[in-house]
Order: C-alpha cells, then sequence, then structure tokens
C-alpha cells in the first residue's frame, strides 16, 4: 500500500439520512436515505440534473442540506465545514492549485492536517498514480490525463473516511476513460477505502462500483449490485437508463408463481418474484440480449415468451454482436442483440421473424410507469 | 504552409533566402517596420531626447556673470553631491510616504478587490455598479478631488472633531498641513490604481480552487493565505507598482494638503527649483535621482516578487 494513514476514521460508514436540498422552489435532493458501507466502491449513476452532484458536495460539506442528517461513522457530521470533515474530493475540473507544484499540490492536504514528512507522502501518493517523475511541474505543463491522476492522489494521500469523485473521467477521451476506470478500481482495491464515484456514464458506474445507486429528480429509483440492477430493474426509468430494454404494457390475466400478462392478444409469461406489481396493468420487459431471433423454419424452444411475426426494419453489424430492429405490428419497434458467432448477419433487412426468450429472463414493472422514462439519455449501444 | 512556418522561414533564411514564400513574406515584415516608424519617432523627440537634455541639464554651471536661470553646458557632476545635500530629507520623504500610501492603499484595496470579484462574483449588477463606485473618481480632475480633502481634513470638519472625540487626536491637534494629510490623499488618490488590478486577478481565479482549499482542510483563512493570496500576487505587483511610482514622484498632495517645510516630497522640490527659483541644474538632479531610486527599487522588487514564478 503506497499511501499511510494519517488517522483518520478508515473504516466508518457512511449514512445520509432523509436528506433534502432545496435550491429556492428547485427540489435538487428529495427525502434521500442512503447507507454506504465502509470500503466499498459506491457509484451514484443519473442523468444530469437529477441531484447526484448536490449529494456528493453536501457530504463534501460545500452545500449545507435543508433538511435530514449526514454521519461518518455514526458521528453526526451536518453541521460541520469542509474542512472539519474527513472526506476529500476529485472534482471534475481536477481544481488543482496553479500555483503550486504538482507535489505541493498533493501535498497541501496533508500540510494543513499537520501530518509530518507531509512531502515524503505526497510523493508516496505520486508513486500510487505513477508520476513521482513529474513532481516538480506545474499543474498547466500537465495532460489532462496526468492533472485528472494528480487529483486523485491529492485526495488519497489524506487517506479521508470517504473519498468523493465528481465525475473524474467525465473530461478524459474515450480510450483514457476506459483505462482510468481500470485504474480507479485497482487503487481503491489497494487502499481499502470508501470511494463515492458520481457519474452520468452507466457502463462507467457499473464497471468500477460494487454498488450502484440509480438517481432521477432528486431520488434514488434503485440501489444494488450492477449485474442485479442490470438483470432486474425495478423501475422503467433504471431499465432504460441502465442499458436498454423492450417495454411492453400490458394487463396481468393469470396469478401465480408465474404471472400470465396479455400484451396486445399475446400471452407474456412473468416470474412473479421478478415482477413489481402483480396485478392489473403492467409493464413487461426483456433486455435486448436475452431475445432470440427465429425464422420461419425455426422451431420454437420451450419455457419461452414468443412474440411475432415481425418484419426486420435495421440491422446495425458493430463487431462483437448485431444489433436489430424488428416491427411487431400492434406492439412497436423492438431492439435485439445478437453476439455474433457465427459470422455475418443471420437474417436480412425485410425479414419475416419471431420473437423468442427464456420466460425466466423477462422483468414486470409497475404499469404506471413512463415507457420511455430514461430512455433519452442513452449514449450508443450498452 | 502556414504562416507562421512561412514566417520563420523567412526569418531563418533572411534576405537571401531563395524560397518563394520567403520572398513573399517579406514586403509584409518591412510593412510592419514602417508603421512602427511613427511611435518610434514620437518618442525620440518628446522621451529620448528630452531625458538626454535632462541629464545634461543636470551637470550645468551658471553661465559667468549671467542673470538668475543662466547656465552653460559643463560636465560639473559635483551638482549631485551638493542638491543631494540640501535636498535628501525631501528624496527620502517621498518614498517612505509613498511607501506608507502604498502599504495603506493596499490594506483598503484589496478588501475593496475581493468584494467585488469574489463575493460579489454571479451577480452582474452588483458587480457592475461596486466597479463604477471604484472608477467614479475619476470623473471627476485630481486636483479637484485634493482640493476637496482640504475640506474634509479641516480642522473644523466632521472628521476632526470625530477624531478628537475618540481621543484619536490631541484636543488641540489638526490634520491639516500635516503628514498624515499628505499621506492620506496620496492613499485616496492611487487607491483605484491598486484595487483594479487586484480586481483582474482576482476575477480570473476558479472559484472552485476555494471549494478545493475548503476540501483539503484548509478553513477560511488559510485557504486565503495560501490559494486566494498567492494567485492574485500578479495583481497586488502590479497595483503596488502603480501606486508607489506615480506617489513618490507626485507634488499635488503635498502642495495641497501638507506645509512647505515639514511635509515636502521631492516633486514640489523639482518644481519649485524649476518654475520659481529657475535653478534648473538641481530640478535636474533630482528628477534624475528620483527617476533612478525607482528603478532600481521596482526592479528588485519585481524580481523579488517574481511575477513569473507566481502562474
Amino acid at each position: 500500500m503506497g499511501v499511510t494513514t494519517n488517522g483518520s476514521e478508515t473504516g466508518a460508514d457512511l449514512e445520509l439520512i432523509r436528506v433534502t436540498k432545496d435550491f429556492g422552489t428547485f427540489t435538487a435532493v428529495d427525502d434521500l436515505t442512503l447507507t454506504i458501507p465502509s470500503g466499498s466502491f459506491f457509484a451514484l449513476l443519473g442523468p444530469s440534473g437529477c441531484g447526484k452532484t448536490t449529494t456528493l458536495r453536501m457530504v463534501a460539506g460545500l452545500e449545507r442540506p435543508s433538511a435530514g442528517q449526514i454521519r461518518i461513522g455514526g458521528k453526526d457530521i451536518t453541521a460541520t465545514k469542509a474542512y472539519q470533515r474527513p472526506v476529500n474530493t476529485v472534482f471534475q475540473s481536477y481544481a488543482l492549485f496553479p500555483h503550486l507544484t504538482v507535489l505541493e499540490n498533493v501535498a497541501f492536504g496533508l500540510r494543513r492536517s499537520g501530518a509530518k514528512d507531509a512531502l515524503a507522502k505526497a510523493g508516496n501518493g505520486l508513486d500510487l498514480v505513477e508520476l513521482r517523475h513529474l513532481a516538480d511541474r506545474k499543474p498547466s505543463q500537465l495532460s489532462g490525463g496526468q492533472q485528472q491522476r494528480v487529483a486523485l492522489a491529492r485526495a488519497l494521500v489524506n487517506n479521508p473516511a470517504v473519498l468523493l469523485l465528481d465525475e473524474p473521467l467525465g473530461a478524459l477521451d474515450l480510450k483514457l476513460r476506459r483505462q482510468m476506470q481500470v485504474e480507479l478500481k485497482r487503487i481503491q482495491t489497494e487502499v481499502g477505502l470508501t470511494f463515492v464515484h458520481v457519474t452520468h456514464d452507466q457502463e462507467e458506474a457499473m464497471t468500477m462500483a460494487d454498488t450502484v445507486a440509480v438517481m432521477n429528480a432528486g431520488r434514488v429509483e434503485q440501489m444494488g449490485p450492477p449485474a442485479e440492477l442490470y438483470e432486474l430493474p425495478r423501475t422503467a426509468f433504471v431499465a432504460n437508463f441502465l442499458g436498454q430494454s423492450n417495454l411492453l404494457a400490458g394487463t396481468v390475466v393469470e396469478q401465480g408463481e408465474v404471472l400470465g400478462v396479455d400484451v396486445a392478444g399475446t400471452r407474456i409469461q412473468v416470474p412473479a418474484a421478478r415482477a413489481v406489481s402483480h396485478a392489473g396493468s403492467v409493464l413487461v420487459g426483456v433486455r435486448p440480449e436475452k431475445v432470440m431471433i427465429l425464422t420461419e423454419r425455426d422451431p420454437l424452444p420451450p419455457g419461452c415468451n414468443v412474440l411475432g411475426p415481425g418484419t426486420v426494419v435495421d440491422v446495425s453489424f458493430s463487431g462483437v454482436s448485431t444489433q436489430y430492429q424488428v416491427m411487431l405490428p400492434g406492439l412497436g419497434t423492438f431492439g435485439v442483440f445478437v453476439q455474433n458467432l457465427v459470422g455475418g448477419a443471420t437474417v436480412a433487412w425485410g425479414d419475416t421473424v419471431r420473437l423468442a426468450w427464456q420466460a425466466g429472463f423477462t422483468f414486470g414493472l409497475d404499469g404506471g410507469d413512463d415507457v420511455s422514462s430514461g430512455a433519452l439519455e442513452l449514449d450508443g449501444v450498452a | 504552409m502556414s504562416i507562421a512556418a512561412a514566417l520563420s522561414q523567412g526569418a531563418e533564411e533572411g534576405p537571401v533566402g531563395g524560397a518563394p514564400a520567403a520572398a513573399a513574406t517579406k514586403p509584409a515584415r518591412s510593412g510592419a517596420y514602417l508603421m512602427l516608424l511613427p511611435g518610434l519617432a514620437y518618442l525620440v523627440v518628446f522621451f529620448v531626447l528630452p531625458v538626454f537634455s535632462l541629464l545634461a541639464t543636470s551637470l550645468y554651471v551658471p553661465a559667468p556673470g549671467g542673470d538668475i536661470g543662466q547656465f552653460v553646458p559643463a560636465f560639473h557632476w559635483q551638482n549631485y553631491v551638493t542638491s543631494l545635500q540640501e535636498f535628501w530629507p525631501q528624496t527620502v520623504r517621498s518614498f517612505v510616504f509613498a511607501l506608507i500610501a502604498t502599504i495603506a492603499a493596499l490594506v483598503i484595496g484589496y478588501p475593496i478587490a475581493y468584494v467585488i470579484a469574489v463575493r460579489a462574483r454571479g451577480r452582474t449588477f452588483l458587480q457592475g455598479m461596486l466597479l463604477v463606485l471604484l472608477v467614479a473618481p475619476f470623473f471627476t480632475s485630481f486636483i479637484l478631488r485634493t482640493i476637496a480633502w482640504r475640506q474634509i481634513l479641516a480642522d473644523d470638519s466632521f472628521v476632526v472633531h470625530a477624531m478628537k472625540w475618540l481621543h484619536l487626536l490631541p484636543s488641540d491637534g489638526r490634520l491639516t498641513a500635516t503628514a498624515f494629510a499628505v499621506v492620506a490623499g496620496l492613499t485616496y488618490n492611487f487607491l483605484p490604481f491598486m484595487a483594479l488590478p487586484i480586481y483582474a486577478s482576482l476575477e480570473r481565479m476558479d472559484s472552485r480552487l476555494l471549494e478545493a482549499g475548503g476540501d483539503l482542510y484548509a478553513n477560511g483563512p488559510t485557504t486565503f493565505w495560501r490559494v486566494t493570496l498567492p494567485l492574485s500576487m500578479p495583481g497586488v505587483v502590479s497595483g503596488t507598482l502603480l501606486t508607489f511610482i506615480p506617489a513618490s514622484g507626485d507634488y499635488v498632495n503635498a502642495v495641497l494638503l501638507g506645509n512647505p517645510t515639514s511635509t515636502a516630497m521631492v516633486g514640489q522640490i523639482i518644481d519649485s527649483r524649476f518654475f520659481v527659483v529657475n535653478d534648473y541644474p538641481t530640478a535636474s538632479v533630482l528628477s534624475v535621482v528620483l527617476m533612478v531610486a525607482i528603478l532600481i527599487l521596482v526592479g528588485l522588487y519585481v524580481r523579488r516578487a517574481g511575477t513569473e514564478d507566481l502562474l
């Protein structure tokens, strides 16, 4: 481990209890309750304006909650100032001090907290991000990626109880971002600190975090491990914002272990355990990569929900997989991802096909959810 | 080829350059120098020649048997010794007054600049109003404003009454014609020259750096000392120069607010030597001394403040 402790409360849970933040008449964060266990890599994911950055700033002490309490290790820190909190932030803009060298930037917090050998510890911090050789440079002489790593080192060396990352990779290009995702995860594992990472990039959140909280309009829509959120979204917003989903409106016509849902005349089976509501109007959903494309000649596999026939209206080949859009009369367009196992597309534009998927992959959402909520923020193929 | 590349190539190859690009840029370059000529001519006539004339005059001797104000060219460097022997108190006083006024203007001007640039940030109207208030004095003449200060500091003014009531001034004390009045006038008159450059550098400062300071365990005063102040140093350096240099040569404040003996500044002496006594060599000597002293002081200061090291 490259960072020595300076005695702050490592291993303390971060708790937000009924926290609300109003800016005038706008409620940025609405009655939020969260517990982030110590040592975890926690991601706050959501579109811009969902309140995730405001939440982070309240934890950092840069904004004061309108109501509620923030605790670290059981201690109420709501009323304390930023400089009194055992919390450090990696700012989106990095906010490196332009008049100080890289080493002095990293040593800034150590000097303020009166650590012995601030410079030596800062040097170790630079080792952790592999920038020791640039210690004497000014921030303006570094590339964006290097500045980002200095900002990370500057926060890490203080060994805070919670490290806050505010869209830290937002300003980096795609390739560097992927590289930094891996590096951040490695560093978090190495130092064992609690990381709270704010991002609007769902892939970034899923790649790095142990736990993801999807935020929308000041509230947490759903929270859990990335795979769980992805496989079993509980709201239309999560289903659309995290990856892509095919959502269809229907009505529950059969109760039991497996619900029977009537979708425009077709019976769709949804395991009751995977459904949010068990009666009345519901949304049934399935992820595009779970869906198989069947031609007229293919036999229907057992235990499957089947839709169709429909027409292939779009085929886009992306190397690893092929994305199809299938127009189902009366139901709309259905997205399908097919792994490119056999080489080339299996069906062509204009073909008549049926769609099938294992009933167990279906999830059920509340019928009152907006089918398209969260879908606008999609950036490309999941 | 880019224009910059073409220019640099032209510069390397000089007049014998055979490349068409170099040849093409030649007329453009001589054109640029031609455009400098009016400015250069102006500076030669109105700056370089007068400075030589000043240096020469400082070494002149009185014309033998001549009238008052008649001098002949000479190389009488002893003028410097005799002038300084007579007027060193006024010369030193000028720098002391200028230094005190500069420090006072910094102490008063920095908070003003800070409030406008940092506290009022984002409130455009308030910021604009405060800036207008700061430069409003420029709408009135420098002389008029200084004369107004005579009223402000007069024996029966509210300022004097208030200071006596607070026992800041003995009951028989006065402000008119004192060193305090002169320094106060200098401070007041040069305050905008101090505040505006500081405002400019604070305005450029990223306020997220202050948040970063707080995030890294620095409380308000520490963040100011470690982040805000260093980042505003370029403004502080130019503000102090813009105050100190004109204040050390100023004579309006000394004449209007001071007395002829104990508060006289070197500018006042130069003025009276030149226009009243017609002692041109002494006036020139003091001018040269003032100029050289300012150059040396400013040179040392800038070197020490090391602006290039600050950002």
